[in-house]
C-alpha cells in the first residue's frame, strides 16, 4: 500500500524568505512569505489551499496560528511536532491525505526568527528530568556524545569530522543564498573554538532566521501547473528514542530503517540516488547518516568523506545547498532540504546544480538523533 | 474526600535518592533492569518491577567537555558530562568527577556517588 503512492502526487511550488538575518521580522510573518512564494511559484492562489501541515518553535498549536495568519480554513491538517524532521514527516502525511481525497492542495510551512530573535536556540521542548540536572546544552551535547562514541568505536577523528565542515562550505560558495561564505579549510575547521568535546564551533550548524514553504497536488493537477513536477516516490519515518541518553547505540540511528523503508516504497536503490540531502545538524550527523542510509558501510563514514567525496566534484552530491552547517539553520532546518532537493531536480540550482538530477534522497533528523525520516523525490524520468 | 498519596516510581526513585540509596527497577520474571523509573517494562509491559539497590559500579560510555568561560577567578569552568552503563545493564546520564573532565575516557570504570546538585540529590561517577 505505500508503494502505491509512488508517483501519485508531486511538489509543485517551493519559496522562501529571510534566509540568514530578517531583522523586525516574526516568525509567522516570516512563514506567511514562504508560504506565498510557494504557492506564486506553483500558479495556485491561497483559496485553494486545503491541507495545512506546519510546526514551528514558537507555536504551541502550528496549524492553529497559520491557519489563522493565512486566512485559510483547511479540510485537512497535522502539526506533527518531532523536531527537525517533521517536515519530511509532513511531506509523508500530504502525500497520503492528497491521495485518499482529504485535500487538493497541500501547504507545507515553517518559520524562524531564531537569528534576530537572540541568536540563541528557540525550543520549547520541555527539560528532559534524567538529564537536565547535569546540564547539558541540548541538544549540542548530545551529539558530541554521539561522536565520542564513533571516534572510539570506528577511529573517526576530528579532521573527518572537519572534512564534512569544509564539504558544506565549498557548496554554499556556490549558492548565493547561503549565509555562511568564504574559504574554509580542515585546519581552520580543527583550530577553531571547541564547545563540547570533540565539536568545535565548526562543527556546528548555523544559526540562522528563514523560512521554507512547498505546495503538494496530486499528480494529474500537477502536470498543469507552471513549475516542472517533483513527484513524490516513498517516505518512511521511524523513532526509537527522545533523549540521547535513552538511545540504544548512539552510532546508528533510526535513519537504518527510514532509508530501506523509503527506498523500497520509492522502487530505488541507493546506488540510483543523485543528490542526498542529509540534516546537518553538526558534523557527526553526516557521517552516521551516510552509513545508516548504506551510503557506505557502518563506521566507515569519517573515512568516506575524505577527500572531497561529498564536496562539489565529488563522487555523491550531498547538501549542495551548503547545508545547515554553511546555509541555513533557523531552529528547524527540515523543510530546507526539500526545498533544494525540489530546485535540483528541476534543474534550477544554478552554479551548483548536479548533473544528471533525477532522484533526490531527502533525510530528516529531529531531537537528538531521535526522529529519522527519510524522503525520496523524483524528476518526471524517474515515473 | 481526599486522596492518599501515591507516589509513582519516579518519586520513589527520588525518595531512595534523598536517603543516599541508588535504587533500579527490575522485573521479577525475567530479570532485566530498567532506567528511567517506570510503571512497566518498556517495550514487553510487565508490571512486575522490584526495587532492587545498585551495585553502584559502572563504565563510560560516551562522554565529552562542556566548555565554558573561565570562571571570575581564572579556574576552568568546563564540565563533563557522560552516558555511564551501570553493570546491572542500563544506561543514565551523569558527570564524571574528581579527575579533569578531559581525562574522562570511554571504558573507564566508574562508581556511583549521591551528590547535592541546586539542592537535590543525584547521581554523580568518580573514578572506581
Amino acid at each position: 500500500m505505500a508503494r502505491a503512492l509512488r508517483g501519485k502526487v508531486a511538489v509543485v511550488g517551493i519559496g522562501t524568505a529571510g534566509l540568514g538575518e530578517a531583522p523586525g521580522r516574526s516568525a509567522i510573518e516570516l512563514l506567511a512569505e514562504a508560504a506565498l512564494a510557494a504557492l506564486d511559484d506553483a500558479g495556485l492562489t491561497l483559496a485553494e489551499v486545503d491541507g495545512l501541515f506546519t510546526a514551528t518553535s514558537v507555536h504551541a498549536f502550528p496549524t492553529l496560528s497559520v491557519g489563522e495568519y493565512l486566512g485559510i480554513r483547511p479540510r485537512f491538517f497535522d502539526g506533527t511536532n518531532v523536531g527537525g524532521s517533521s517536515f519530511e514527516a509532513h511531506l509523508l502525511h500530504a502525500a497520503i491525505a492528497l491521495e485518499a481525497g482529504f485535500c487538493d492542495v497541500a501547504l507545507i510551512a515553517y518559520g524562524s526568527n531564531q537569528r534576530t530573535a537572540g541568536g540563541k536556540f528557540v525550543s520549547f521542548s520541555e527539560p528532559y528530568p534524567w538529564e537536565a540536572p547535569y546540564k547539558p546544552r541540548v541538544p549540542l551535547t548530545a551529539y558530541a556524545l554521539a561522536a565520542s562514541r564513533h571516534m572510539h568505536l570506528y577511529g573517526t577523528t576530528r579532521e573527518m569530522l572537519a572534512e564534512v565542515a569544509v564539504a558544506a562550505r565549498a557548496w554554499a560558495n556556490l549558492n548565493p543564498q547561503a549565509f555562511a561564505k568564504g574559504p574554509l579549510t580542515v585546519e581552520e575547521v580543527l583550530a577553531s573554538r571547541m564547545v563540547s568535546d570533540p565539536l568545535s564551533v565548526l562543527d556546528c550548524c548555523l544559526v540562522t532566521d528563514g523560512a521554507a514553504a512547498c505546495v503538494l497536488t496530486r499528480a494529474d493537477r500537477a502536470k498543469d501547473l507552471r513549475k516542472p513536477p517533483v513527484y513524490y516516490l516513498g517516505a518512511a519515518g521511524a523513532q526509537w528514542h527522545r533523549a540521547i541518553s535513552a538511545m540504544p547505540d548512539l552510532t546508528i540511528t533510526a535513519a537504518a530503517e527510514s532509508g530501506p523503508r523509503a527506498l523500497a516504497h520509492a522502487g530505488v536503490s541507493i546506488s540510483e540516488v543523485n543528490l542526498a540531502m542529509l540534516y546537518d545538524a553538526f558534523t557527526i550527523n553526516t557521517i552516521l547518516f551516510l552509513e545508516d542510509l548504506g551510503f557506505c558501510p557502518k563506521g566507515e563514514g569519517g573515512r568516506f568523506v575524505q577527500g572531497g567525496t561529498i564536496a562539489p566534484g565529488g563522487k555523491l552530491a550531498v547538501n549542495t545547498n551548503g547545508g545547515g552547517l554553511s546555509c541555513v539553520h533557523p531552529g528547524m532546518y527540515g523543510l530546507f532540504l526539500i526545498v533544494e532537493a525540489v530546485t535540483q531536480l528541476r534543474g534550477e540550482a544554478g552554479e551548483r546544480q548536479i548533473r544528471p538530477c533525477d532522484v533526490a534522497l531527502v533525510h530528516g533528523n529531529g531531537g537528538t538523533l531521535s526522529s529519522q525520516v527519510t524522503a525520496v523525490l523524483g524528476s518526471a524520468r524517474t515515473l | 474526600m481526599t486522596t492518599e498519596p501515591n507516589p509513582g516510581p519516579e518519586a520513589q526513585f527520588r525518595a531512595f535518592l534523598a536517603e543516599g540509596r541508588l535504587m533500579l527497577q527490575r522485573s521479577r520474571l525475567t530479570g532485566r533492569y530498567v532506567f528511567f523509573p517506570r510503571i512497566a517494562v518498556p517495550g514487553s509491559g510487565e508490571r512486575d518491577l522490584e526495587w532492587v539497590e545498585a551495585s553502584g559500579f559502572g563504565t563510560v560510555y560516551a562522554t565529552t567537555v562542556t566548555r565554558q568561560r573561565p570562571n571570575p577567578d581564572g579556574s576552568s569552568a568546563d564540565y563533563n558530562i557522560a552516558l555511564i552503563d551501570l553493570d546491572e545493564g542500563v544506561r543514565m546520564m551523569s558527570r564524571v568527577e574528581g579527575i579533569p573532565p578531559a581525562e574522562v575516557r570511554i571504558g573507564m570504570r566508574v562508581k556511583a556517588r549521591i551528590a547535592t546538585i541546586d539542592g537535590a540529590a543525584q547521581v554523580v561517577f568518580d573514578p572506581a
